[in-house]
């Protein structure tokens, strides 16, 4: 017939060629697929940290949902009267009794139930190793400042899930938890009072906290932190991603495996990975037994209990002030004992969100950076790095200063003491150190390439002398450690008017902080000549 | 070197475009040495094993199909677990077996899969690294140009400049209508109920008696030993229908004998207590825990969250920690039966802190 169809199809396409031409006819895909399919992937056992966070995100996502279907949000009394027997009769809310449901009536629940918990702490662990690895090699520069703030976000966000989460099951601990929320809140000036009050609508602990908690857990923020992950990932797709000086590798290219197929079979074998180490957790060990701490009473309490790791920092921040922070001024009461570690960590927080703009202004650098840098080449900045570490190690160990007080026979006193110390002087001394450790480091690697590495060959020479044979570097290892740019601190020089601003000579003294001690990389003229000189 | 943006190519010699492609962007303060090294572009690729030696190769692929079959197993023991280890016997114990059995098929099946699929791509599949060329994120300037026509474009079209009282009364209607939304946020809470008058009386009153925490019966004076300690509630509390936790929230009393030699009482609260019981309110300070650790022979009391400490010798002062305020006492006596009861409600607001407070 003269009305055959234009277009044929070939019998001969295999069933997937078929499918995807179907597909593609309808979605234009093809495209999409042409462009991403075999981008190439840079590979480094440091960047699994943003998929460990990005996969126990997903477990959470999974294990969550079913948890949902068994949930209820609901703060009215009850008598439990389920399968575990210690607890038979005992007045509760609906939401504690459904967690016990879930935990002793349901197949398998307890094993969801503990997955979504270790997953919850995995996630918050992953983001916070992530954002490190992203602050000491300077992934975090132009032009990903960006991504640094949407990580960041996510890193606030995952620990308010977290919180909210730990509030749901309204067991003794959560409610103990969500009074320390609660009284933190009063002590805020102006808004305190009524901003505990409408939180829980009325008095604490009221009856709506769990199921305005429960919206927030579910609903709110979930939607914010998927959102943000998408930006976040679009993002990394947009600039590609860093990789670690090596030979080849420019500012120009990225290099690696393609997503298709390797990458995407190294990624999603990770994510079963990780889904199957948290199965395994979930399955051995124990998390939140709240059927031993029972209902929330505001009277009892049992001593040694610990929040959740993530929210240490916070609670730690808290035991170590000392006493007596609290005034009576104008009528009204000024509790520094809260806003103090408020301020302190709301301080922290805003320095590590400026970090990456501050870094950017001192160095005046515009360009695009996709060499990641090794921390010993950025000494100032893995010093401040290591000071804002220890910092936060302080406080998070002061949330178990009565824990470390009774394991190590100490006195109460003398921890927290000792820890007000380290959160006010270690970061100091954690500076001094990094910052000596990391030129020291970059001095060794200038001499292994002006003189070679030890060979370990030891050789006695006719004159009786024994030397060791060092041997030169090639110059693929070379590449390595000369591969980095070393910056100069800033002259001040008057601007078009004749003018030094204030900016200007601040940004000189930081920049002199920054890069006074500096070690500037191997050239070949130096190269050379310490060849000549061993000659 | 050619370069696809988009499909990557297969690794050559040396990069030689660095120099072509040099961002024109200012280096700040970068020391660029002229006498630096070169790249010295991508080294020998190395085979792997699998690459070389058929048998290992051939070995991988065992591995790797043995591992999915062992995914397929555990997939199956945990299903088979679901219904060998039932929990509906009130024991503990079958919950344990019934977590752990269910929990180690699914870890088997899910370490299987992640296990077998990255070594499948690790020592299996072709060893390609693939170089993409990077272009500024800024894109080229023609679009960056073309961007900006949109904005100046659209800008003079709307005259949203040029017409700045139209756009000036856009922007204040645009900050005005989110504030009915703030003003429902009062319905938060009970419209007729104020914070500050809720948080400044508790159960407490003239007469109440004090009663066990958690039994709700009423405590006789005698009954108190020099040493011991009581976690009192307001009798009746146990009773409430509505309200319980909130009330016990702001009336849960810690009460303790000590010596009357030991107590050293100002003189205004010397009636306040009764041969040397005392009563102060169990919630801290600070932000508050109840403070119910007691050390017998210091007096002194303990918060468990943040390790604030109180001497009840001395009206229950701060002696360490960061509450700054001692715990209010609640004023006792001894009824005609013989019961001990509160002289009042508490003289000032327990527990944390308030801004409103003075």
């Amino acid at each position: 017939m003269s009305t055959a169809p234009s277009t044929q199809v070939t019998p001969k396409r295999s069933f997937t060629a078929s499918a995807s031409v179907y597909v593609n006819e309808r979605t234009s895909l093809a495209g999409f697929v042409k462009e991403l399919g075999r981008k190439a992937f840079p590979d480094h056992w440091s960047f699994l940290l943003g998929e460990i966070a990005l996969f126990s995100f997903v477990v959470i996502l999974i294990s969550g949902t079913f948890l949902t279907f068994f949930f209820q949000a609901s703060m009215a009394e009850v008598h439990y009267d389920g399968s575990y027997v210690p607890l038979k009769g005992v007045e509760m809310s609906v939401a504690m009794a459904s967690t016990l449901d879930i935990s002793f009536d349901i197949r398998g629940g307890l094993f969801v139930r503990q997955m979504h918990h270790w997953a919850a702490l995995l996630f918050v662990a992953a983001i916070g190793l992530h954002m490190l690895r992203i602050f000491f090699t300077g992934a975090f520069r132009k032009p990903r400042e960006f991504n640094w703030l949407i990580g960041f976000t996510l890193f606030i966000l995952a620990m308010g899930e977290g919180f909210t989460g730990y509030s749901l099951p309204d067991d003794l601990l959560s409610g103990n938890g969500l009074r320390i929320i609660d009284g933190l809140i009063k002590g805020i000036p102006v808004i305190g009072t009524w901003t505990s009050f409408l939180l829980f609508g009325g008095e604490f602990p009221g009856t709506a906290i769990v199921g305005r908690l429960y919206t927030l857990h579910i609903l709110l923020l979930p939607a914010i932190v998927v959102a943000l992950i998408a930006i976040h990932l679009v993002l990394v797709v947009v600039h590609k991603h860093t990789q670690y000086a090596a030979p080849g590798k420019t500012q120009q290219n990225a290099v690696g495996p393609p997503i298709l197929p390797i990458y995407a079979a190294k990624a999603g074998g990770f994510f079963f990975i990780i889904f199957g180490v948290l199965a395994l957790i979930a399955s051995l060990f124990t998390i939140n037994p709240i059927w031993n701490y029972g209902p929330y009473d505001p009277s009892p309490v049992s001593a040694g209990t610990q929040p959740d790791w993530y929210i240490g920092f916070a609670d730690g921040a808290l035991r170590l002030i000392p006493p007596g922070w609290e005034f009576v001024w104008l009528d009204r009461t000024w509790s520094f004992n809260i806003l103090v570690p408020l301020i302190a960590i709301g301080i922290f927080i805003l320095l590590v969100v400026a970090y990456p703009f501050i870094e950017a202004w001192v160095k005046g650098d515009h360009r695009e950076h996709h060499i990641a840098d090794r921390p010993r080449n950025a000494p100032t900045r893995t010093a401040i790095g290591a000071a804002g570490v220890t910092f936060y190690a302080g406080l998070w160990a002061a949330a178990s200063s009565d824990i470390l007080a009774t394991h190590f026979s100490l006195t109460m006193e003398g921890v927290i003491h000792a820890l007000q110390a380290m959160v006010i002087i270690g970061p100091f001394v954690a500076y001094f150190i990094a910052k000596r450790v990391c030129i020291a480091l970059q001095k060794k690697d200038r001499e292994v390439v002006l003189h070679g590495y030890e060979s370990g060959r030891i050789v006695k020479l006719p004159g009786g002398e024994f030397i060791e044979v060092h041997q030169p570097l090639d110059e693929y290892d070379r590449w390595k450690l000369v591969s980095y740019e070393s910056y100069e601190p800033l002259m001040i020089r008057p601007n078009a008017r004749g003018k030094i601003t204030v900016g200007q000579r601040l940004r000189a003294g930081m920049s002199r902080w920054f890069f006074e001690d500096r070690i500037a990389p191997v050239t070949k003229g130096e190269l050379e000549a310490s060849h000549s000189a061993h000659h | 070197m050619a370069q696809d943006d988009h499909s990557g190519t297969e690794l050559a010699a040396a990069d030689s475009s660095h120099e072509a492609l040099a961002p024109t962007a200012s280096p700040g303060t970068a020391l660029i040495s002229s006498d630096a090294f070169e790249n010295p572009g991508f080294p020998p690729h190395r085979p792997r094993v699998t690459d070389e030696d058929p048998k290992k190769e051939k070995r991988a692929q065992r591995t790797v199909y043995t591992l999915f079959y062992l995914s397929i197993l555990g997939s199956v023991w945990a299903v088979a677990a679901y219904m060998l280890f039932p929990i509906e016997s009130n024991d503990v114990g079958a919950v344990r077996l019934n977590n752990m059995f269910i929990g180690l098929g699914a870890t088997l099946a899910l370490l299987g899969l992640g296990f077998g699929i990255v070594h499948w791509g690790k020592a299996i599949m072709d060893d390609v690294e693939l170089a993409d060329e990077r272009h500024p994120i800024g894109g080229s300037p023609e679009t960056q140009a073309a961007a900006a026509k949109v904005f100046s474009d659209s800008d003079k079209e709307s005259g949203f400049t040029r017409r700045s009282v139209i756009r000036n009364s856009l922007i204040g209607a645009l900050i005005a209508f989110p504030l009915p939304a703030l003003v429902l946020f009062r319905g938060f809470a009970p419209q007729d109920q104020l914070p500050v008058e809720l948080l400044s009386h508790t159960m407490w009153a003239k007469g109440t008696r004090l009663a066990l925490d958690p039994s709700g019966v009423p405590i006789k004076a005698a009954d108190v030993t020099i040493g011991s300690a009581f976690h009192i509630i307001p009798e009746g509390l146990a009773e409430l229908e509505h309200g319980k936790l909130e009330e016990k929230a702001k009336a849960a009393v810690l009460l303790m004998r000590l010596e009357p030699s030991e107590l050293n009482q100002a003189p205004d609260r010397e009636s306040w207590s009764y041969d040397g019981i005392v009563a102060y309110s169990k919630i801290c300070t600070h932000v508050g825990c109840p403070v119910a650790l007691y050390e017998q022979h210091t007096h002194h009391l303990l918060c468990p969250c943040h390790q604030s400490q109180f001497d009840v010798a001395n009206h229950c002062e701060v002696i360490f920690g960061p509450a700054k305020r001692p715990l209010p006492q609640l004023p006792i006596a001894v009824d005609d039966e013989g019961y001990l009861i509160a002289q009042s409600d508490f003289t000032e607001p327990v527990g944390p802190s308030f801004w409103e407070r003075s």
